[in-house]
């Protein structure tokens, strides 16, 4: 790893400050994917700036919403009362991801704004839009096997990693921004992008806008949820494919439900047309497979990665299952 | 993760250098120095030469170290894990694949179990860190080490370290109520001998027999 400087702030606006002085810094909170990346050369700032001491830790009630602040541990929100009781479907998903270890290290900002696991971003030796604009995606016509079959583009086929998204883009969650131009909110579905012609935008902040926290309004969704990851070894592996799922059941019929998939595209996926759809049927393992096959609409593979395309609708039907046999 | 010298120097480090310093020397003094002892301040008040600006790449770092309290002096780019191994003789902190994916180099940081190869040493500043030379009483084991003992929890014994830091977390966080709960929150310290069975119960004993970790 080259060396660095390094400074800590102690307020969002120091942070902003500082970063807006020059553009070769960086922010580091729990550092779990940025130093890994800096060990590589994947990315190399001449200016860490310590953001992990910011007072932005506080998980709490405010009015109809939980609001969550951008440096709370994946751990302690994972573990904390009030989201295990509100909003138990972001607890299952964090709990899905990473270690304890890496979750009692990882914040929720950064779990946001971590990259893509794609190994040709990862080899500084190998072609990638995402790290290199204009070197090409070696992903495309290679080893694809975890890639995205869902909103791709010829540019770039990689996948976001991060479980606590999907969640959060189920369940409609608002992030809030401050930056050097002023504060904004982006509701959680509009935060990543698809790839289009410019991966190395994984997402739509702009820099030296710092992620403060986030809010999920409230919701019906306490009982009937579930976050199935399906991965190569049961524990501490990224999704191959996952679905967080979530229901408002009433005898057997659905109210709502909310539907979002991991592990597909470079972004959290979202299945509005699925959920809408899903409004008014009646519980069954058919309505599921017909939700699951909607779902599949305009998906396409790249090779290696075909399995997705059986592998996913039958996630999505397994998580409506299991969500709906929660007692 | 490479230290500097003169066998690994990399060319692209050395350009990376030079631009350092220039940038320091030029744009962000102000800033650079908020972490900077005075005595640096002053140095650099008065003319940030190259010497200046090489004494910025080291930063104070104070911390706790199985109760010993350090003030260091140390590179940002040194990880807690190199800390521990290289600067303060506590070899017993594993570096497995130090990338974040094989848990041998667990330790404590204010109670809870983190990857010290993806955590800078300057970012610990004030800080309590426990690593396996801490877990001991003398010559009397810890009960976590005593249980892998009984229970034959390693074979080549690298992952150890590890996997005993991680352990008692594990029973301290209240996840180790059942073996699959073991088995889940354990996940992070991987055994490439295949030990599991025997860590799970290591741990479960450890549990069972009610200690006060």
């Amino acid at each position: 790893m080259i060396n660095f400087e390094y400074l800590r702030v102690s307020t969002p606006k120091a942070a902003i400050e500082a970063l807006s002085r020059d553009n070769t810094s960086q922010w580091i909170a729990g550092g779990t994917n940025l130093i890994d990346l800096m060990k590589k050369g994947v990315m190399a700032p001449q200016k860490l700036i310590d953001i992990s001491n910011l007072p932005l830790k506080e998980i709490k009630k405010e009015g109809n919403k939980v609001h969550i602040g951008a440096m709370a541990l994946n751990s302690d929100v994972a573990e904390n009362e009030l989201i295990q009781r509100e909003q138990p479907l972001l607890s299952l998903a964090l709990a899905a991801g990473a270690s304890q270890q890496l979750r009692n290290m990882a914040t929720v900002g950064g779990n946001m704004m971590q990259r893509t696991r794609c190994p040709y971003f990862y080899n500084t030796d190998l072609p990638c839009n995402k790290r290199q604009p204009g070197s090409g995606c070696g992903a495309l016509k290679g080893f694809n096997r975890m890639h995205a079959i869902f909103g791709a583009s010829d540019k770039c086929i990689a996948v976001h990693p991060s479980d606590m998204c999907i969640a959060l883009a189920a369940l409609d969650a608002m992030v809030l921004v401050n930056g050097p131009k002023g504060d904004r909110r982006i509701p959680f579905t509009d935060f990543h992008r698809l790839p289009g012609d410019t991966p190395q935008k994984d997402n739509t902040l702009e820099r030296g806008e710092l992620i403060i926290g986030i809010e999920i309004p409230d919701n019906p969704y306490r009982k009937n949820v579930h976050y199935l990851k399906v991965r190569d070894r049961s524990s501490y592996a990224f999704a191959l494919v996952s679905v967080a799922a979530a229901m408002d059941l009433e005898g057997g019929t659905i109210k709502d439900a909310r539907l979002a998939m991991g592990g597909v595209a470079h972004k959290p996926w979202r299945l509005s047309e699925v959920e809408t759809w899903l409004k008014g049927k009646s519980v069954s393992d058919a309505v599921f497979r017909e939700a699951a096959q909607l779902a599949m609409r305009g998906a396409k593979a790249y090779g290696q990665n075909n399995f997705k395309l059986k592998l996913a609708p039958n996630a999505i039907v397994e998580a409506l299952k299991a969500a709906t046999q929660k007692t | 993760m490479a230290t500097k010298g003169p066998h690994n120097e990399d060319p692209n480090d050395k350009a990376l250098n030079k631009g350092r310093r220039e940038f320091l020397k030029h744009s962000s003094l102000l800033t650079a120095l908020a972490v900077a002892p005075p005595h640096l301040v002053k140095a650099a008040e008065s003319a940030l030469d190259e010497k200046a600006a090489v004494y910025f790449e080291q930063v104070p770092l104070s911390l706790e170290v199985n109760g010993v309290h350090h003030k260091l002096s140390v590179e940002p780019r040194v990880t807690l894990l190199d800390l521990l191994r290289e600067q303060l003789a506590l070899p017993g902190t594993k570096k497995g694949c130090d990338h974040g994916q094989c848990g041998a180099c667990t330790v404590h940081v204010n109670g809870r179990r983190v990857l010290s190869c993806m955590s800078l040493a300057v970012m610990q500043e004030g800080k309590k860190v426990t690593t396996i030379e801490g877990l001991a009483n003398g010559d009397q084991l810890h009960p976590m080490q005593e249980a892998f003992i009984k229970h034959d929890g390693f074979q080549c014994g690298y992952c150890t370290p590890g996997q005993i830091m991680s352990g008692i977390a594990c029973i301290r966080e209240g996840h180790a109520n059942s073996d699959e709960e073991v088995r889940e929150y354990m996940s992070g310290n991987i055994c490439r001998c295949g030990a599991y069975p025997n860590i799970v119960k290591a741990i479960a004993d450890v549990k069972k027999g009610g200690h006060k970790l």
